[in-house]
């Protein structure tokens, strides 16, 4: 029997009644401002970009807002949104040794050519609650100094120059990008495929799994060779000009990660490589992501695939946060038919099991 | 500056500069430079504005073979002048005023009589502040650079 049961658009329309209220909260305080989520919770919007996969600080910090501060649903919104709009085309590919950077350090290298930038970073802050935070206390102005026109040379280049080091990441020249929001997925994929799933994975994820290759599972001995955060030129083809032009900048971290050398009797052994790109500034994600493309090229280098990290298909099925989401929060929809079928077979196993018992106790009886 | 940009055809160049300064200008900007414009030209939109996605890609370790890295949005709006100038804009973002008035001034730039308007009243002022505020973030990260020093123990 299939009942079709109708009801609850009252209950629906009321709770999301509820929802914009409680998302307004004590309404004798001020609201937040979309400038004020963009300036000041700017983290937070990074990440919504980021794993929402869509550059839009406007649009990132009204997800966040409306999310009430659920990044994982600010995400889902982001998502959403995105599919409402054409796409005009690719960009250039970006530039980073052309960044305009903000934070740079290296692991590898104590004086290296640019320095070490350290930026606006938590490293080094000792972790305590600030109380001054609590009040609204003025903020000094930043310190400054005459910035040297040296170039910021990436570290993989400098190793590049001994020929210490596997070069950047050539795919096959007739190889296209490809582009997992246009086409099914299928495993086992190209590098390029699997960072785009990595950009735009679940930051917990990732790290728990970067995490896990340093405790053993999938062991890949890194270095940061360079963590890189800073604004980048975004250039696109325009073909009513006939060349590309500036679309404007974005802020983007990037991890070069060094990790133990490979040689073959053919080649001289040479450190490799495990490489994160993020939107925003999010050094957390771009190094975990630089530690889970090492672990994947596993089979590529040759390694044994014995750690969840390496498993291509596990990871990458596993890493988006939206689609974990729907399929985990599914589970609190209806199945009332289902478990009705459920308990009726429970029942009927109890039934048996019981009756089997009777029987086996009157024939007992019977035999005494 | 790389081999493609020095060799590029010198209005080809302007054009490009011209584009990306458009592009970085804020609404506020152009909003005034179209304000100071005494005789306000006829446009007629052609295309847009409209938003739209651009996927942004990125490169294998840096420089190695493309991927996509994400979208981002992008607007962009093409118009015309009475005299068949037609003027394109682009910019990330979903500002449509912002991007229309960019395409009028991208036409008003290629004409004559009204170059020399654009690039006083647009073009330098917003190269300049974007010069300044680079720079400013430049001396701001060069404060926070690491400067080493040997701590020498004990007696040579």
């Amino acid at each position: 029997m299939y009942v079709a049961v109708k009801g609850g658009e009252a209950a629906i329309s009321n709770a999301h009644r509820l929802l914009a209220d409680r998302r307004r909260g004590d309404r004798s305080l001020p609201s937040v401002t979309i400038d004020q989520i963009a300036e000041q919770l700017g983290l937070a919007v990074d990440r919504v970009m980021a794993e929402a996969s869509l550059y839009d600080r406007s649009l990132a910090a009204l997800a966040v807002r409306q999310s009430r501060g659920d990044l994982i649903e600010a995400i889902f919104l982001l998502r959403a949104y995105r599919t409402t709009l054409p796409r005009f085309g690719n960009s250039v590919p970006l530039d980073t040794a052309d960044m305009l950077v903000e934070r740079r350090v290296s692991a590898t290298y104590k004086d290296l050519p640019g320095g070490q930038l350290l930026g606006p970073t938590f490293d080094y802050t000792h972790r305590l609650l600030d109380p001054s935070l609590l009040s609204d206390e003025a903020v000094e102005e930043p310190a400054r100094r005459d910035a040297s026109d040296e170039e910021i040379m990436r570290v993989s280049d400098i190793l590049a120059h001994e020929g210490l080091i596997e070069a950047d990441g050539e795919l096959p020249q007739d190889h296209q990008a490809s582009d997992l929001t246009r086409e099914p997925m299928e495993f086992p994929m190209a590098r390029d495929l699997r960072l785009q799933a990595l950009a735009r994975g679940d930051e917990g994820f990732l790290l728990a799994l970067g995490y896990s290759t340093q405790r053993g599972y999938g062991r890949n001995h890194p270095f940061v060779g360079e963590i890189r955060i800073g604004e980048v030129e975004v250039e696109m083809e325009v073909p009513e000009l006939g060349f590309a032009v500036s679309l404007g900048q974005i802020r983007v971290t990037e991890c070069q990660m060094v990790n133990q050398f490979k040689g073959s009797s053919k080649a001289p052994p040479q450190f490799t490589r495990g490489y994160g790109l993020v939107f925003g500034q999010s050094e957390r994600k771009a190094m975990s992501m630089s530690l889970v493309d090492r672990a994947l090229r596993a089979e590529e280098l040759g390694e044994d695939i014995t750690a969840p990290a390496q498993d291509e298909e596990f990871v990458i099925s596993h890493s988006d946060n939206v689609q974990a989401t729907g399929f985990v929060e599914h589970l609190k929809l209806p199945h009332y038919v289902d478990f009705q079928a459920e308990l009726a077979m429970v029942r009927k196993m109890r039934a048996d099991i019981e009756a089997a018992r009777n029987g086996e106790t009157e024939m007992k009886d019977a035999a005494e | 500056m790389d081999v493609a940009e020095q060799t590029l055809p010198t209005e080809q160049a302007g054009r490009r500069r011209c584009a990306s300064l458009l592009a970085g200008a804020t609404a506020e900007e152009l909003h005034a430079a179209w304000d100071a414009l005494k005789d306000k030209p006829e446009t007629k939109p052609v295309r847009g504005p409209e938003t739209g996605l651009v996927m942004v890609r990125g490169r294998i370790g840096g420089g190695g073979s493309p991927f996509n890295l994400g979208e981002a949005t992008v607007t962009r709006a093409t118009v015309a002048l009475a005299s068949g100038t037609v003027g394109h804009a682009q910019a990330l973002g979903t500002n449509k005023q912002k991007v229309k008035l960019a395409a009028i001034f991208d036409a008003l730039w290629q004409e004559d009589a009204t170059r020399e308007h654009v690039e006083n009243a647009v073009l330098t002022p917003v190269e300049r502040r974007v010069e300044a505020e680079n720079k400013a973030k430049a001396e701001e990260t060069a404060a926070t650079r690491v400067d080493f020093f040997t701590m020498v123990r004990g007696e040579d």
